[in-house]
């Protein structure tokens, strides 16, 4: 663990770590689908054959980053998280997973960073989405020190990888991918999974309660988990859709007799605008929200 | 080899055109699989894999026993080539539209790698309905993808056929295109052989004989 304070907004970040890796990675690629252009100037000058704009064509961009792939690069591919996983999500299946090469999908807005531009501009089924498909790892940076250092681990190894970057942030940046311990408690033990971990905190400050934190969600830590539940009662907290992890919890405790509540987005088509701290609340995902979940599910 | 009769005129069809690739065009081999840079010959049409199997059987890609077994639990041969099971496959294929753009990322690949390799894609008439493929031709002119090559065997199989349509369509993004007999190898042969300058090149494979045109 660490106590970098993050400085610039993952977004960002993105931008820039990606066009350090063009620069020091003559095997890297980005392709984008003109979301982001600004960000990616600088390494279009002076990479053109390496920085592809494909255009607003979001099956053309996974799959021309599978053909990268098969042409042995290693393509980072870049386009909002609703289009690049659920619009193309054929393309991830077939592109990627089933030609059985690798590459870097970054998603971007999340849940609900477009809060005001409605549920087309959101994904909170991404997650869930790519966790139907085998051997993907996937992340859910928290900060922009996170994202840096996921972006150039998952561009540096192999297979598939999805990274979720929105702009929701946390205090404190975590190195390792595995589960950390925040906080250790007597009681339940409460998982917090990428930005979020500053709402879960907030929500169990005066509980005696374990908190864990991962901004790499799969694979899941399932050894420290089970290596740190005290009491068998189990807190699941992840910014998009609810129940998303709740298999990995399952299987982590399949011996053991527990009990899991999972907070997440709702199963719902909400229909209101505003802004991304109105819908986490509306979802009841900030720290309010959270404190009265917990509360029932422990006096239960 | 027995497959899915539907199939069947699918396989047929396109036999002239990989037979003239495999033995007069792309410098690809069964020594040559791993070597960057080999052609590629990208089967986006999967269905109906029979010809293309038969071909790179000839080839030398792998041995004629495996055709005996196609499709059966162990076979590396299904109804839709995997590229993990079977040497020299370079795309696992089925799904429809999905070939072109695997091709264009391939040839923006191999461009900045500084190899000169071509990439053939062959897709069917009735392919080019799914919008995907659109996506990836219009990329493709825009960028000058000049080492791709669209083989579209017509045989009149899609629902909504417009007469000259394929040829215009190509066309209109800037790309070389070349309408030819898909019987005829030297007319073949000469199509495919040429690479475009400056824009990726389209070679319309006329296809109607009596068996496909009563399928």
């Amino acid at each position: 663990m660490t106590t970098t304070v993050s400085t610039r907004d993952p977004r960002t970040q993105f931008g820039r770590t990606a066009t350090e890796l063009l620069e020091e990675d003559l095997s890297t690629m980005l392709v984008y689908a003109e979301i982001s252009a600004r960000f990616f100037g600088a390494a279009t000058r002076h990479h053109p054959d390496r920085v592809v704009n494909v255009g607003i064509r979001e099956q053309l961009l996974v799959n021309v980053g599978a053909g990268l792939a098969l042409t042995g690069l290693r393509p980072m591919v870049h386009t909002f998280g609703t289009f690049l996983v659920e619009r193309a999500f054929e393309q991830i299946k077939l592109g990627f997973v089933h030609q059985d090469v690798g590459g870097v999908l970054v998603g971007g807005g999340g849940s609900f960073d477009a809060a005001s531009a409605g549920r087309t501009h959101q994904a909170p089924g991404d997650v869930a989405l790519m966790d139907t498909l085998p051997g993907v790892t996937i992340h859910a940076p928290g900060t922009a020190v996170e994202t840096d250092r996921i972006l150039r681990r998952a561009v540096a190894a192999d297979g598939l990888h999805y990274v979720r970057i929105v702009e929701q942030t946390n205090a404190e940046s975590f190195h390792d991918a595995g589960l950390h311990v925040v906080r250790r408690g007597a009681g339940a033990t409460v998982v917090a999974l990428g930005p979020i971990l500053d709402d879960v905190l907030a929500a169990t400050a005066d509980r005696d309660l374990t908190v864990l934190y991962a901004h790499t969600v799969r694979p899941f830590d399932t050894a420290t988990f089970r290596q740190v539940l005290t009491t068998p009662d189990v807190v699941l907290v992840e910014p998009w859709l609810a129940g998303t992890s709740a298999r990995v919890v399952s299987e982590a405790l399949r011996d053991v007799p527990h009990r899991l509540l999972s907070l997440g987005t709702r199963r719902l088509e909400l229909r209101h605008y505003g802004t991304p701290a109105q819908h986490q609340r509306a979802h009841g995902l900030d720290a309010a929200g959270i404190r009265r979940s917990v509360d029932s599910f422990l006096a239960a | 080899m027995t497959g899915d009769e539907k199939h069947d005129p699918a396989s047929y069809s396109t036999l002239d055109v990989i037979r003239v690739l495999y033995e007069r065009v792309l410098d690809v081999s069964p020594d040559l699989v791993d070597d960057p840079g080999r052609d590629r010959f990208l089967l986006s049409k999967g269905h109906g894999p029979s010809a293309y199997y038969a071909v790179l059987c000839d080839r030398g890609f792998f041995p004629e026993s495996w055709l005996e077994t196609w499709a059966s639990f162990d076979s590396p041969l299904g109804h839709h080539p995997d590229r993990n099971l079977v040497p020299g496959v370079e795309i696992s294929s089925g799904s429809l539209g999905h070939g072109l753009p695997l091709g264009v990322g391939m040839a923006l690949g191999l461009r900045a790698q500084g190899l000169s390799s071509r990439v053939v894609v062959l897709v069917g008439d009735a392919e080019l309905d799914e919008g995907s493929n659109h996506e990836a031709l219009e990329l493709a002119a825009a960028v000058g993808l000049d080492a791709l090559t669209v083989v579209v065997v017509d045989n009149r199989s899609t629902s909504y056929a417009v007469p000259g349509r394929i040829a215009q369509r190509f066309a209109t993004e800037g790309w070389h295109v070349a309408t030819v007999d898909g019987r005829d190898h030297d007319a073949l042969e000469k199509a495919l052989a040429e690479r475009g300058v400056g824009a990726p090149s389209a070679v319309v494979a006329t296809v109607l004989d009596e068996e496909d045109a009563a399928a």
